[in-house]
């Protein structure tokens, strides 16, 4: 097959290859490999319990696996494995490179500090000194989340759900990354919110270029989102590919149950 | 250009099979060939069941065919989209291969013009231009402008699928993929759309159709393809 020139470059930016998992003699996952190049949006999908949040904690350094390696293609030291590095390597390599969108935006957030400070926490850990720059970074990330920049002092809890999710991702967003992992981003909010944020996020990837992994059970979330899918029960993969043939033309017997057990309005 | 077909179809095969259906399969067809070039229309043929649909997902990757190749010319090559890996498909939809469906699948509450747009934006072309252009083909299908800033959730049948058709048609694919793009459209717009058609085959588009509607097949198509004579056995 010919390269094909073009948005979506060869070379991986992301290489995992047989990530296993095991709690004790519970399977978390088995045998994952998948490789992501910059700029593809790789969605994880399947119900609770399957193995999505274990694979993705395993992926984003948070999780040492029982064994396999990801490998990420690092601006220090070039495609690694992430468990190779020293502890404050992996550690540097995470805040600088990679960013990460928890469900619960208090788990990412810290909620005694104002969401300014939040959102511009990752540049002062990454050495930015120069607090009238920070702020005006801050000011433009929170109009492109499409925030009151008035609110910028406010803390955390004075906003809805739906405006701390935004917060959450401005603070992942700001530092420039190229990779930013997605657990349920839109899991906890009402309707109405999920699909102007979904909007704002695939706008944000397109803009950005960023490669993104996000695992979600919503397969209509999947569908907007995702270049690619992974399906996963008990722990594997059970099958891959293009998002739209996935879920229009899902081979699998699980896939095929999911893909026919979502709910029409 | 070319004068190379821009989409060849070999020993193509589908066959569904229900795995929550106690295992039934259902074979669509088997062994299709199909040389589509460039200027030319096909206009696939047959009653409904016989396969159409299928044929034209299998050749847009949408479902996966059994067995066989779909060479789609891209890039001064041939992609076989049913062997490449996801990002080529991609790649290949973004910038040669469109589909045109009966029905608009869209992000919920984002204005139709901006929808419209989109296609030019990924692929680089900028803001003002991408906005003139969809303005243009908007008001060339006759959309009215008081419609252009809403979402086209509640928007009647016709109308939806005129903002589909200035989704496809926005962006001049080379080879094109029609899905009964007139099916919900009254006798005026069927005539617009026709002319859209029209004018893409003269720039060289290769385009593979759908159409219930004998006046519009018989405006478009430079020949009409049996999908039934390559039945599979049941």
């Amino acid at each position: 097959m010919n390269a094909i020139p073009g948005r979506i470059a060869p070379a991986p930016l992301l290489s995992v290859e047989g990530l296993t998992k095991w709690y004790g003699h519970v399977l978390g996952c088995r045998d994952v490999a998948f490789d992501l190049r910059p700029g593809e949006v790789l969605g994880i999908v399947g119900e609770s319990g399957s193995g999505k949040t274990t694979l993705l904690n395993c992926i984003s350094g948070k999780l040492t696996p029982t064994s396999g390696e990801v490998r990420f293609d690092t601006r220090r030291f070039g495609l690694t494995d992430i468990y190779g590095l020293s502890e404050p390597d992996r550690r540097r390599m995470q805040r600088e490179e990679w960013g990460f969108v928890h469900q619960n935006p208090r788990d990412g957030l810290r909620m005694r500090v104002s969401g300014g400070a939040n959102v511009a926490e990752p540049l002062m850990n990454l050495g930015g000194r120069h607090y009238g720059n920070m702020r005006q970074a801050t000011i433009d990330w929170l109009d492109r989340v499409e925030l009151d920049t008035r609110r910028i002092d406010d803390k955390p809890r004075n906003f809805s759900g739906g405006m701390q999710q935004r917060i959450q991702v401005a603070r992942n967003l700001i530092h420039g990354p190229r990779l930013v992992f997605m657990d349920e981003p839109t899991g906890g909010l009402d309707v109405s919110v999920q699909a102007r944020l979904l909007d704002l996020l695939r706008e944000l990837v397109r803009d950005l270029g960023l490669a993104v992994i996000i695992v979600t059970h919503d397969m209509a979330v999947a569908r907007l989102m995702a270049d690619r899918l992974m399906v996963m029960k008990g722990g594997e993969v059970v099958e891959t590919g293009l998002t739209d043939q996935v879920l229009d033309d899902p081979q699998h017997p699980y896939t095929q149950l999911l893909v026919s057990s979502v709910l029409q309005i | 250009m070319t004068d190379k077909p821009l989409i060849i179809v070999e020993d193509l095969a589908k066959t569904f099979v229900l795995h929550n259906a106690e295992s039934a399969t259902i074979p669509v067809f088997q062994d299709l060939t199909l040389q589509v070039a460039a200027g030319e229309c096909v206009v696939l043929a047959g009653e409904s069941g016989v396969g159409k649909s299928t044929l034209m997902r299998s050749i847009f990757g949408n479902y996966l065919p059994t067995q066989g190749a779909v060479k789609v010319w891209h890039d001064g090559a041939y992609v076989d989209i049913t062997k490449a890996n996801p990002h080529e498909v991609l790649e290949v939809r973004r910038r040669t291969l469109g589909y045109v469906s009966q029905f608009l699948r869209v992000i919920p509450r984002v204005p139709t013009l901006q929808l419209v747009m989109e296609p030019l934006l990924e692929n680089g072309v900028p803001f003002e231009e991408a906005k003139d252009r969809a303005s243009e083909l908007l008001s060339a299908l006759r959309l009215p402008q008081a419609h252009w800033d809403l979402p086209p959730a509640t928007f009647s049948g016709g109308e939806q699928q005129r903002v589909n058709i200035a989704r496809s048609f926005i962006r001049k694919y080379p080879v094109l993929l029609l899905d009964e793009p007139t099916a919900s459209l009254d006798a005026e717009n069927r005539a617009i759309v026709v002319r859209l058609i029209n004018e893409a085959l003269e720039e060289g588009a290769a385009m593979i159709g759908i159409f219930h509607d004998l006046d519009v097949r018989d405006a478009v198509a430079s020949r009409l393809f049996e999908v039934s004579q390559f039945k599979a056995a049941a």
